[in-house]
């Protein structure tokens, strides 16, 4: 008989340390620092510097031309650029968790969309979010709309691809921030009343919010 | 000050660290399609002399800065009005040539260094290198061949960030026939 002394389980947001500690080689993500760097000295506050929304849009314009140059069909598109804005939410998280929320992360789906409907938003784009709205008929999925994203203020979309959403930079924004707290979630944007972030969650997340109300 | 000066000068602003974030995430994609550190540094050129031809137009109609009538008046309009404007930055001129036609553009607090160091597999990145083609592009479109290089890099140990600015000549206007 196997031994009936397994670890519980770990609630997913928790971090796993599996195999041995000390025998196991770690590789260091590439997101964490050297060590000796003045990035560990700065103040964690926010700078309050600023760049002008012009260098942003050419900037992102180019990114999108760099990106469309690499693809066949739009959805290979908003998904390259869905990676990109992953890489910014994955960066953003930490930093916002320890300036806003004393370094304590959300547990339910609820506090973790307000996090970044008002917190995230605020941060990166200096306004709330316009509104957060769970569908009707599903509770694994919640949208973010926004009338005029900042992202797409200087973009026009040709009409041979007219579904063609550079949002999809922010929803990759958005689905690194849950997935690195612990919420699997699939983010993609679309055109409705403005631009719409539709975020599905993955069953277990909903399943494990349910147990904790439950409690 | 009258509203007229005003117009258009007006440019609005952003949250820089979404700007830095979303460099940074362009640097990181480049390193993985690209084999080599040159061939992102080509590639980020590139990039930036694309950003810096429409930069120029963006420029020009924001600032009231007229012709510049000698390379001198043309570094300060870039350290003090166009570094100013679209990255918030004021980058020192000095080092400049005995014959004036080169200089360098100390940056402190370059943005979109903010956050970043370098693994060590790419020390020969030059990680701002879009700012070079931008410099150039945007000159090159007011009729201004300019040679762009980072001298030093503080991301790569030196003590300061140093663009180097080298005036080649002078882009002569060859209209289309006809077009006068």
């Amino acid at each position: 008989m196997q031994g009936s002394t397994s670890p519980p389980p770990l609630n997913s947001s928790t971090v796993r340390v599996t195999g041995n500690y000390f025998g196991t080689r770690f590789t260091m993500d590439t997101r964490f620092t050297r060590g000796k760097s003045p990035i560990l000295e700065r103040s964690i506050t926010r700078p309050k510097t600023e760049v002008s929304l012009s260098a942003f849009a050419l900037l992102f314009s180019e990114i999108v031309q760099y990106c469309q140059n690499r693809v066949y069909s739009v959805s290979e598109l908003q998904n390259k650029l869905s990676e990109l804005g992953q890489q910014v939410g994955v960066r953003i998280l930490d930093v916002l968790v320890m300036r806003e929320k004393n370094g304590k992360r959300e547990t339910k789906v609820i506090n973790v969309l307000l996090f970044i409907k008002v917190n995230v938003w605020k941060a990166l784009f200096g306004k709330e979010a316009d509104k957060l709205e769970q569908a009707n008929d599903d509770d694994k999925t919640y949208y973010i709309i926004e009338k005029e994203p900042l992202i797409n203020a200087y973009i026009s979309v040709p009409k041979e691809n007219s579904t063609l959403n550079c949002a999809s930079f922010t929803a990759g924004i958005v689905e690194a921030i849950l997935s690195y707290s612990g919420f699997p979630a699939k983010v993609t944007a679309h055109w409705h009343k403005g631009t719409t972030l539709m975020i599905k969650f993955d069953e277990s997340v909903i399943a494990r919010d349910k147990a904790l109300d439950g409690r | 000050m009258s509203r007229q000066a005003n117009r258009g000068t007006e440019s609005k602003k952003m949250n820089s660290e979404l700007f830095t974030l979303t460099y940074g995430a362009l640097v990181t994609q480049l390193c993985k399609d690209y084999e080599n550190d040159e061939d992102v540094n080509k590639q980020l050129d590139k990039m930036g002399y694309n950003i810096g031809v429409r930069l120029i137009e963006d420029f020009l109609a924001r600032s009231n800065v007229g012709r510049c009538h000698d390379f001198r008046e043309t570094a300060d309009v870039i350290a003090k009005v166009a570094f100013k404007m679209y990255l918030g930055i004021t980058p020192s001129v000095t080092n400049w040539s005995a014959a004036g036609d080169e200089f360098s553009l100390i940056l402190e607090n370059n943005p979109l260094v903010d956050f970043v160091e370098l693994p060590d597999n790419h020390s020969s990145l030059i990680y701002s290198n879009l700012l070079c083609g931008v410099l150039r592009g945007a000159l090159e479109m007011v009729q201004m061949a300019i040679d762009v290089k980072f001298a030093q890099d503080t991301l790569r140990g030196d003590n300061v960030t140093e663009i180097r600015m080298k005036f080649i000549k002078r882009i002569e206007e060859n209209l289309p026939a006809g077009e006068e």
